[in-house]
């Protein structure tokens, strides 16, 4: 085992080497174990208590951990060597962001507002306020005032929780997560091409393939670790070919250049063009696998007649990249033997999300290319618990991957929760977020619970968000560790237990279940999210048909239980789970149960999908407007256990650049940061390492703009501006990209006073008509010089 | 014959849905889905009104005159309000279904022409009706418990 630790209790400093040292490793062999250790300054490896199992939560991969324990304190972390998704590496936001929030400025009691300040108080006051207002508007109008809005950083548990407080408690359609910012198209693209979500692929395939496709996914920066498994085979014998899509120059498209693989750089906005463009060329070139594309899909011949206008010129012309790139990628993926495919916002956050990252699943079903070790589809990311909100159904979907449009799925629900089938709302889908805020808006939702997330810096038109956190008729509850831009709105603040601090299980972006135990006590009187929902839900007295207490458990361990039950017979089956099981040696894939015991690493390898109508966990929709596939018609298609081929045109995006706003505005993620900076910002390195953000030039944008490296430049959308310093480099003419993380917090408190900097000021009130997704990548800005402030700032690297 | 009348009202038909989903998208730009879906579908029928103009130009030769009252009128002006975005969007339904069956009656006849030419435009172009019809159908079900019961 090659220990990273070298004398005097440091490792390399993972701030400039983010990546760590390479263990090269050979196709088909198993990934060499690495394992990364970060311990307080002061603390030896002799000086820890003890190591307490969890896997980190600030970003999609799950890297399992143990967090060292001194003295009822966490003073460091350890990868573990022997888990499916890390073997013991750990990035900088593991080793330096995940722990170190200890203490330091945390909500330790509850606030309420008391003449328009927010002043502390006892748990019973807090929570009798939110009691009050909650059950009066459940009188008055009725459980469409109430609207929850979470995140995807809370446990299975504490989303269960939730989901059934929501859903068969007070019966409100208006849950959601911040997760539709992040994960909402992963889970569409896959219920609309396999029926159910659920992750086909797994981490495993990157060590077996030979070309790995990249699709707006700058996995470099997203997800360090496995980026570090993708540079230890590229370093290795036998390096798989990259092919990336990004419009920015990172690390992911330097590596396409390196291993002869291509990268694209199509203009924001205009992904489903190219898309359908890779799709024609694999058709049109005979590289289809008929047998298969017969036995296991459907809607072939229409797939193929929408993407036969997409030629490599036009395309090329809509996309502006070269023709023979777009012919270069779709050979290499019509001509690899194993093709691993991942996906991640540059797609999900941008025009047309859901109909171009189906065509990523469109691309291997037409190959085969799924279910099998190297070839297969990862449609990621970006929040780690993500997957679970999904799962329990505290982002609006039913638990269990049930299907609002199918009434037996309900009847189920309405069985194992005992409760009125008409109290579980399922007259349409459930109401995402952008639509809840618009009913925040308008008036008509009138209590919102915000918990583990922070709406004020990640969602879109921050101008907008404010106002409706400010109106009088809208009670605000947030829940969370430390004081953020959007608690400041508030009118009761509840003190959340974090990471460590409280114990339960979370899934990853493979499917991989980890179970966090509880380190240390949480500060002051913070309590965990599950005991908050919990004591709300008796507080309520929400009961169920026979009376009884319609959440009768006290212990994360007996949520999972029910959620065990829950889940029987679904997709993600759990039942073969249990928190001693996940006591093992390592992170544990669903489905595990009676046929699946050790958990499937890989799903649809036999080519069969969930889409029966009797099972399938949504009957689809049209991809370009979003309309529902009714019952009747899914059932005609007559589906029956094989994948649909979806397809799509391309549309120009809801906004375009004109002569007001010439350039086109993206925003994304540095690799110090995780969202918000929540947490990443009060970690001292990561907090040094990006202190601020700024916004990226190309060299000849640059030039004509006369903006040299450091200037202060001023970005401006219709809708707001920041005012950041320039970076010269890396982007494509034509296209300015500004890092998403920051807001207020850390400078003036909930709002810009004077000096914007939150990229969100100026993005898009715009959403997929499909997943729901916000489209945080295109907007058109202008671009105007400030000033020089004193010496120009270095460029990151 | 009365084809050539009917080929007619399609036409209009078009041209006054396509107006009427870019009135309903602009009347509630603050629904960000309406408005740009709504112009995404407009678009999408600009191009039918394209498709089916030789078809017009080829039978307007032989026209009768028009029945008094043939056309459906389009909108006046659009609602404000939760509730008034209800209403237009079943006025677009209205107006969408009536296009749906007026394809359904011209293809029904050039069956029995046997015109392959308008047989191709009836099958391509009442597609997308249909895609029209499932959106607003879907939206208006979306829509109508919070209008009708939470909204002020
Ligand atoms: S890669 Fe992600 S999960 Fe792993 S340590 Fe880094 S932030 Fe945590």
């Amino acid at each position: 085992m090659a220990q990273q630790l070298v004398p005097g209790g440091g490792m390399p400093d993972r701030i400039a080497d983010v990546w760590g040292t390479r263990t090269p490793h050979d196709r088909d062999t198993p990934w060499p174990v690495r394992v990364d250790t970060h311990l307080e300054e002061g603390v030896a490896e002799g000086d820890v208590d003890r190591w307490v199992r969890s896997a980190c939560v600030l970003c999609s991969n799950g890297c399992a951990c143990d967090i060292a324990v001194r003295d009822g304190r966490m003073v460091g972390i350890r990868g573990r060597a022997g888990d499916v998704v890390n073997h013991g590496r750990l990035g900088p936001k593991g080793l330096y962001g995940s722990w170190q929030w200890n203490g330091a400025d945390r909500l330790t009691r509850p606030l309420v507002r008391e003449g328009g300040r927010l002043v502390e108080t006892g748990w019973d006051t807090a929570m009798d306020r939110i009691v009050e207002r909650s059950r009066r508007l459940m009188e008055e109008i009725g459980p469409l005032s109430h609207g929850f809005y979470t995140s995807g950083q809370l446990f299975l548990e504490e989303y269960y929780a939730l989901a059934v407080i929501g859903k068969a408690g007070l019966g409100t359609p208006h849950m959601d997560g911040n997760t539709r910012l992040c994960t909402a198209t992963a889970a569409a693209a896959l219920k609309e091409t396999f029926g159910s979500d659920g992750q086909p692929g797994t981490y495993t395939d990157i060590d077996s393939c030979d070309a790995i496709f990249l699709y707006g996914h700058n996995m470099a920066e997203t997800q360090t670790v496995l980026w570090a498994r993708v540079l230890d085979r590229l370093y290795g014998p036998r390096p798989p070919v990259v092919v990336a899509v990004d419009p920015r120059r990172t690390r992911v498209t330097e590596a396409a250049g390196r291993t002869g693989g291509v990268h694209l750089a199509p203009l924001p906005g205009t992904n489903q063009a190219l898309m359908n463009c890779l799709v024609r060329e694999v058709i049109e070139n005979g590289w289809v696998d008929r047998e298969y594309v017969a036995a296991h899909t459907v809607g072939f011949e229409e797939l193929a007649a929408t993407v036969a206008p997409y030629t490599p010129e036009r395309a090329a012309e809509i996309c502006r990249v070269p023709a023979g790139d777009l012919r270069r990628a779709a050979e290499i993926f019509g001509t690899s033997d194993r093709v691993l495919s991942t996906v991640l916002q540059g797609f999900y956050q941008s025009h047309q999300a859901t109909a171009a990252s189906c065509q990523v699943n469109n691309l291997h079903l037409l190959r085969g290319q799924i279910g099998r070790p190297g070839g297969g589809v990862m449609q990621m990311n970006g929040q780690p618990t993500a997957q679970n909100t999904r799962e329990c159904g505290a982002d609006g979907d039913l638990p269990g991957f049930r299907n609002w449009n199918n009434p037996r799925h309900i009847d189920e629900l309405a069985r194992l929760w005992n409760v009125d089938p008409l109290t579980i709302p399922h007259w349409a889908p459930p109401t995402h977020a952008m639509q809840i805020w618009r009913y925040a808006e308008q008036g008509s939702i009138r209590f919102l619970w915000i918990s583990a997330t922070n709406p004020a810096v990640s969602l879109p038109e921050l101008p907008r968000v404010r106002d409706i956190l400010r109106r009088e008729d809208l009670f605000v509850v947030v829940q969370d560790g430390f004081r953020t831009e959007t608690s400041e709105y508030a009118d009761v603040v509840l003190p959340a237990a974090l990471w460590g601090e409280k114990q339960g299980t979370f899934t990853n972006a493979d499917r991989t279940v980890h179970l966090s135990e509880k380190a240390v006590e949480p500060p002051g009187e913070a309590r965990s999210d599950l005991d908050i929902f919990l004591d709300y839900a008796r507080r309520m007295d929400l009961r169920d048909r026979d009376g009884g207490p319609l959440v009768p458990w006290s212990s994360p361990e007996e949520v999972f239980r029910a959620w065990q039950e829950c889940s029987r017979g679904r997709p993600c089956d759990y039942t073969g789970l249990s928190y001693e099981k996940l006591r093992g040696d390592s992170g544990i894939h669903w489905p595990c149960n009676d046929q699946y015991p050790d958990g499937r690493d890989r799903l649809y390898a036999d080519g069969i999908f969930p889409t029966d109508p009797d099972f399938c966990e949504a009957y689809g929709h049209d991809l370009l407007t979003g309309g529902d596939v009714t019952p009747e018609r899914y059932r005609a298609a007559r589906p029956d256990g094989r994948a649909h081929l979806k397809a799509a045109e391309y549309t120009p995006p809801p906004e375009t650049t004109g002569e007001d706003h010439p350039y086109v505005l993206t925003t994304g993620r540095t690799v110090y940061h995780f969202h918000t900076r929540t947490k990443t910002g009060r970690s001292r390195r990561l907090r040094d390492a990006a202190p601020g953000p700024w916004a990226e030039l190309s060299p000849g944008d640059a030039a004509a703009l006369g903006v040299a490296e450091g200037d202060l430049v001023r970005i401006e959308s219709p809708r707001g501006a920041v005012e950041v310093p320039a970076r010269i480099g890396r982007g494509r003419d034509g296209v300015v990209f500004v890092p998403f993380h920051y807001g207020y917090w850390d400078t003036s408190g909930a709002a810009p006073d004077g000096r914007p900097r939150a990229a969100n000021e100026m993005t898009l009130t715009e959403w997929d008509p499909v997943s729901k997704q916000p489209v945080f990548k295109v907007a058109a800005v202008r671009v105007t010089r400030l000033h020089t402030p004193g010496a120009p700032r270095p460029a990151a690297k | 014959m009365h084809l050539s009348t009917y080929v007619g009202l399609l036409h209009t038909s078009l041209r006054t849905l396509a107006d009427a989903f870019r009135q309903v998208g602009d009347g509630h730009a603050e629904e960000p889905d309406v408005h740009h879906i709504c112009h995404v579908l407009a678009t999408g029928i600009d191009g039918h009104v394209d498709r089916l103009a030789p078809i017009v130009e080829r039978y307007g030769e032989h026209r009768e005159e028009e029945p008094e009252r043939l056309h459906a009128a389009g909108l006046d002006s659009t609602r404000s309000g939760p509730v008034g975005l209800l209403r237009d969007l079943q006025d677009l339904y209205m107006l969408a279904s009536l296009t749906d069956i007026t394809w359904t009656a011209v293809g029904q006849a050039a069956q029995g022409l046997r015109d392959r030419e308008l047989l191709d435009v009836v099958e391509s172009c009442e597609q997308d009706t249909d895609r029209q019809l499932s959106w607003l159908r879907t939206r208006i079900k979306q829509s109508a418990p919070q209008a009708l019961i939470a909204a002020s």
